[in-house]
C-alpha cells in the first residue's frame, strides 16, 4: 500500500483540530478554576455546619401556648402541631401551585418530644380551634382561661408566649418566677422598665428563657460571622438594612373575624394595663398598629434586622439612636409610623482593619422602612475591603479602594463588580413562597434555612434548641442578654421617633441617659405623639 | 446520490464545526468537577417538564452528568475525526433533542438563559437538522479516518 501526503492529510486532518479544541477547553477551564481557588484560599471562609443539639429524651416536655393567633399557630406547627384547617388549606394550595412545599416540609419535619398540653387564648374561637385540632388520645390538651391559671396548674413545664407585645413581659416574668420555661416572641418587652425586670427574673430563674428570633438558626449567618471575623470585609463603617412591604398583611391589616364579639372575647384581659377603651375589633385583630399594644416598625420589624446583625457582629446596644418617619402610607387610624428611618451609632465598634491602626473605628447601622413599597432592598454591610449582601444567600464583592485586595485588584485577579464569594446553601432547592410577606421574610433568611440542601423551618430549629436546653441544659442562641439588647435598641428607636430627639445609652450604668421632664415609659406607651416640633398623630 | 465536490466540502466543514462545538462543551465539563446539569434540568419547562425534573434527582444526577459529558465528547470526536460519524450524528440528535424539549421555545413559556428571541425554532433545532444531514451525507471517507481505512481496503484488495 502507498499513501500520499494528501491521503494522510485527508485521513488524519481532524486530529490536530481535536487536539487544539481539547487543549483550549482544558486550559480555559483549569485556569478559571485555579484563579477561583486562589481567591477562595486567600479568603479561607468556612461555611457553618448545621446546629447539633443533644436529643430531647425522657418524658415529653409539656408545653402550653399562650396566644393562638397567626403567630401562635405558626409556632405550634414548628412544634409539630398543625390545625385541621391549615392542613386542608395547604392541600388546596398544593393543587394550585405544586411548588408550594409548606405541607411537605411540615410532614417531613422531625418530631419533637413534646406534649402540647394547654392553650390559653381569650378568644373562644381560637382556643376551641386549638382544642379541636390538637386534642387526641395521645395528646390531651386543656384550655386555661388565664395565663396564671396555666402556669400555676403544675401540668405545664414550658410556655410559648405569642400575645400582643404589652403582655410579653408580664407573662414571661410570671412564668420564670414560677420555674416555668419561656419562649417569648419579639420584641421581648413593651417598655424600658419591663426590660430590666424581665432580665432580673430570667437571671434569677432556673427555667430556660429564649426570645423568638429564630433567624439565629440560619446557617448563612454563621458563615457571615466567619467572614467578618476573618477580616474579609475590613472595617465595616455602614450597615444598611430595610423593610419593604406593600400589602395588607405586611401593613398589619389582618382579617377581622366574624366570630369576634364581646361574648367570645375576654376584652378586659386583652387590654390588661393598656388604656381602658370599649370593645374594639379593629384593635383586637390589628393591635400592631397602636402603641398601646404593639411597638410599631421599631419593635416589630427593626428588631428582626437589628438582631440579625447583632447575631453576626455582636455589636450590642447602640450608643445613640435617632429616628424619623410618620404615618405616610396607611392613614387608617393607626398611630405607629409606617415609614421609619432609624440611625444607630456605634462609635467604638470595629470589625477589624486592614489599614494603619486607629484610622478606622465606629459604625452606623441604618434601618430604613416603608410599608408603602415592596421593592426588595437587600441588607448590605459596607466595609473598606468589601461589601456583603446578607440573607439566606451571601454575596461578597471586593471594594475598588480596598487595601487588603489592592494587589489582586491591580493584577486583574479581582474586579469590584464581580463577587469573590457566594454562599447559597439552598442552591439545589428552588423556592416557592405564597405571599408577599412571606417573600419578605424568606429573602432575609428569617423563615427557613437549608441543611444538606433541604429546607428546614428555622423556628423549628429554634424551638428544638430551647427544648433541648430544657432537658439537657446548655445555652440558647437568643437568651436574656441578646433579648435585653434587642429590646433596649428597639425602645431607643421608638422613643427617638416619638420625642424627635437623640436617645443615648450609658454603657457604664447600662441605662438610657435621662432627659429632663421625660418619663420614657409614659412616652413609649402613649398613643399620642409627644413631640411638639412635628406633625401630630393621634 | 450524485456527489458534487462543492457540496461535499461544505458538508465536511459543517461536520467539523459541529464536532468542534460538541467537543468543546464536553471538555469544559470534563475539566470542571463542579459542573452539573442540575440547574438546567430543575428549571425545565414545557410538556416534558416532569421527566427532566426527575432526571435532576439527587440519586441519578451524577450519572446524568457523566453520560451527558461522555456523549458530548463522543459526538465531538466522531465528527471531527470522521469515524463512526453516523453514530455520532445520531447521539448528537438525541442530546440536542433533549435540550430542545427540556427548554422548548414554545409560546407562553418563559425563556431562561437564552440570548436572542425564538418561536418554536431555536439553534438546537437547527443543529438537529444539520446533524440529520450529516447522518445521510457521510464525508468521513473524504476527510477523516475513513479515508485512511478506505485506502487500507483498497491496498488490501491490491495485494
Amino acid at each position: 500500500m502507498k499513501w500520499t501526503r494528501r491521503d494522510l492529510l485527508k485521513g488524519l486532518g481532524g486530529l490536530p483540530i481535536l487536539g487544539a479544541v481539547w487543549w483550549a477547553g482544558a486550559s480555559t477551564t483549569v485556569g478559571k478554576r485555579r484563579a477561583r481557588s486562589a481567591i477562595l484560599e486567600q479568603l479561607n471562609i468556612q461555611p457553618s455546619l448545621p446546629p447539633a443539639v443533644p436529643g430531647i429524651s425522657g418524658d415529653p416536655v409539656r408545653v402550653g401556648i399562650i396566644g393562638f393567633g397567626i403567630r401562635g399557630e405558626q409556632l405550634c406547627r414548628s412544634l409539630g402541631f398543625a390545625t385541621k384547617e391549615w392542613t386542608e388549606d395547604m392541600k388546596l394550595e398544593v393543587q394550585e401551585n405544586p411548588n408550594n412545599k409548606g405541607l411537605e416540609d411540615f410532614m417531613n419535619q422531625e418530631k419533637l418530644n413534646v406534649h402540647l398540653a394547654g392553650v390559653c387564648d381569650i378568644f373562644d374561637y381560637r382556643a376551641e380551634k386549638a382544642l379541636r385540632s390538637f386534642g387526641t388520645d395521645d395528646n390531651k390538651i386543656k384550655r386555661y382561661s388565664t395565663y396564671q391559671e396555666m402556669i400555676n396548674s403544675g401540668e405545664i413545664d414550658a410556655v410559648v408566649i405569642a400575645t400582643p407585645d404589652h403582655w410579653h413581659a408580664p407573662m414571661a416574668i410570671y412564668a420564670l418566677n414560677n420555674g416555668v420555661h419561656v419562649y417569648v416572641e419579639k420584641p421581648m418587652t413593651h417598655t424600658v422598665a419591663e426590660t430590666y425586670e424581665l432580665r432580673k427574673a430570667a437571671q434569677n430563674s432556673e427555667a430556660v428563657f429564649i426570645v423568638g428570633h429564630q433567624h439565629r438558626q440560619t446557617l448563612s449567618f454563621g458563615t457571615a460571622r466567619d467572614i467578618i471575623n476573618k477580616g474579609t470585609l475590613g472595617h465595616v463603617s455602614l450597615i444598611q438594612t430595610n423593610t419593604n412591604r406593600n400589602d395588607d398583611n405586611g401593613a398589619w391589616n389582618y382579617e377581622i373575624m366574624e366570630e369576634a364579639s364581646p361574648t367570645t372575647i375576654d376584652w378586659q384581659q386583652f387590654l390588661g394595663s393598656a388604656p381602658q377603651i370599649p370593645f374594639n375589633k379593629n384593635h383586637f385583630f390589628r393591635w400592631r398598629k397602636w402603641w398601646a399594644y404593639g411597638s410599631g416598625l421599631s419593635g416589630d420589624l427593626l428588631t428582626h434586622d437589628y438582631d440579625r446583625l447583632n447575631c453576626v457582629l455582636n455589636m450590642g446596644i447602640p450608643e445613640s439612636v435617632m429616628a424619623s418617619g410618620g404615618v405616610y402610607a396607611h392613614n387608617d387610624g393607626r398611630n405607629v409610623p409606617d415609614v421609619m428611618q432609624v440611625n444607630m451609632e456605634f462609635p467604638n465598634f470595629s470589625t477589624g482593619s486592614s489599614q494603619v491602626k486607629g484610622k478606622e473605628k465606629g459604625m452606623t447601622f441604618c434601618y430604613s422602612a416603608t410599608l408603602g413599597n415592596g421593592f426588595n432592598r437587600p441588607t448590605i454591610l459596607m466595609g473598606h475591603d468589601g461589601t456583603m449582601e446578607l440573607g439566606n444567600r451571601l454575596t461578597i464583592w471586593p471594594d475598588g479602594g480596598s487595601t487588603r485586595y489592592a494587589t489582586m485588584l491591580e493584577e486583574g485577579k479581582m474586579s469590584p463588580g464581580v463577587p469573590i464569594y457566594q454562599y447559597n446553601p439552598g442552591a439545589n432547592s428552588p423556592d416557592a413562597v405564597s405571599s408577599a410577606t412571606s417573600q419578605y421574610f424568606a429573602d432575609k433568611g428569617l423563615m427557613w434555612t437549608y441543611i444538606d440542601g433541604k429546607r428546614v423551618d428555622s423556628t423549628f430549629l429554634h424551638m428544638r434548641e430551647w427544648l433541648s436546653a430544657i432537658k439537657n441544659g446548655g445555652k440558647v442562641s437568643c437568651g436574656i442578654k441578646e433579648g435585653f439588647e434587642e429590646a433596649i435598641a428597639a425602645h431607643m428607636a421608638g422613643l427617638s421617633w416619638k420625642l424627635g430627639k437623640r436617645i443615648e445609652w450609658d454603657t457604664q450604668t447600662e441605662t438610657i441617659k435621662p432627659i429632663e421632664g421625660i418619663n420614657f415609659d409614659e412616652v413609649l406607651l402613649s398613643n399620642e405623639m409627644v413631640r411638639t416640633d412635628f406633625i401630630r398623630v393621634s | 446520490m450524485e456527489k458534487n465536490p462543492k457540496i461535499e466540502i461544505s458538508v465536511t466543514i459543517l461536520r467539523v464545526l459541529i464536532g468542534w462545538h460538541f467537543l468543546y462543551e464536553g471538555i469544559v465539563k470534563m475539566y470542571n468537577p463542579d459542573w452539573t446539569a442540575f440547574g438546567y434540568l430543575a428549571s425545565a419547562q414545557g410538556p416534558f417538564k416532569s421527566i427532566f425534573t426527575a432526571m435532576a434527582n439527587e440519586s441519578i444526577i451524577g450519572w446524568v452528568d457523566t453520560l451527558n459529558m461522555v456523549a458530548l465528547i463522543v459526538v465531538g470526536v466522531t465528527l471531527l475525526l470522521g469515524i463512526f460519524e453516523k453514530v455520532g450524528a445520531l447521539v448528537g440528535i438525541g442530546l440536542l433533542g433533549m435540550y430542545y424539549l427540556s427548554h422548548p421555545p414554545f409560546p407562553g413559556l418563559t425563556q431562561l438563559n437564552v440570548e436572542g428571541n425564538y418561536w418554536l425554532v431555536n439553534k438546537n433545532l437547527i443543529e438537529i437538522a444539520a446533524l440529520v444531514l450529516l447522518f445521510y451525507f457521510p464525508t468521513g471517507h473524504k476527510f477523516g479516518i475513513k479515508n485512511v481505512r478506505k485506502q487500507n481496503l483498497v491496498s488490501n484488495e491490491m495485494d
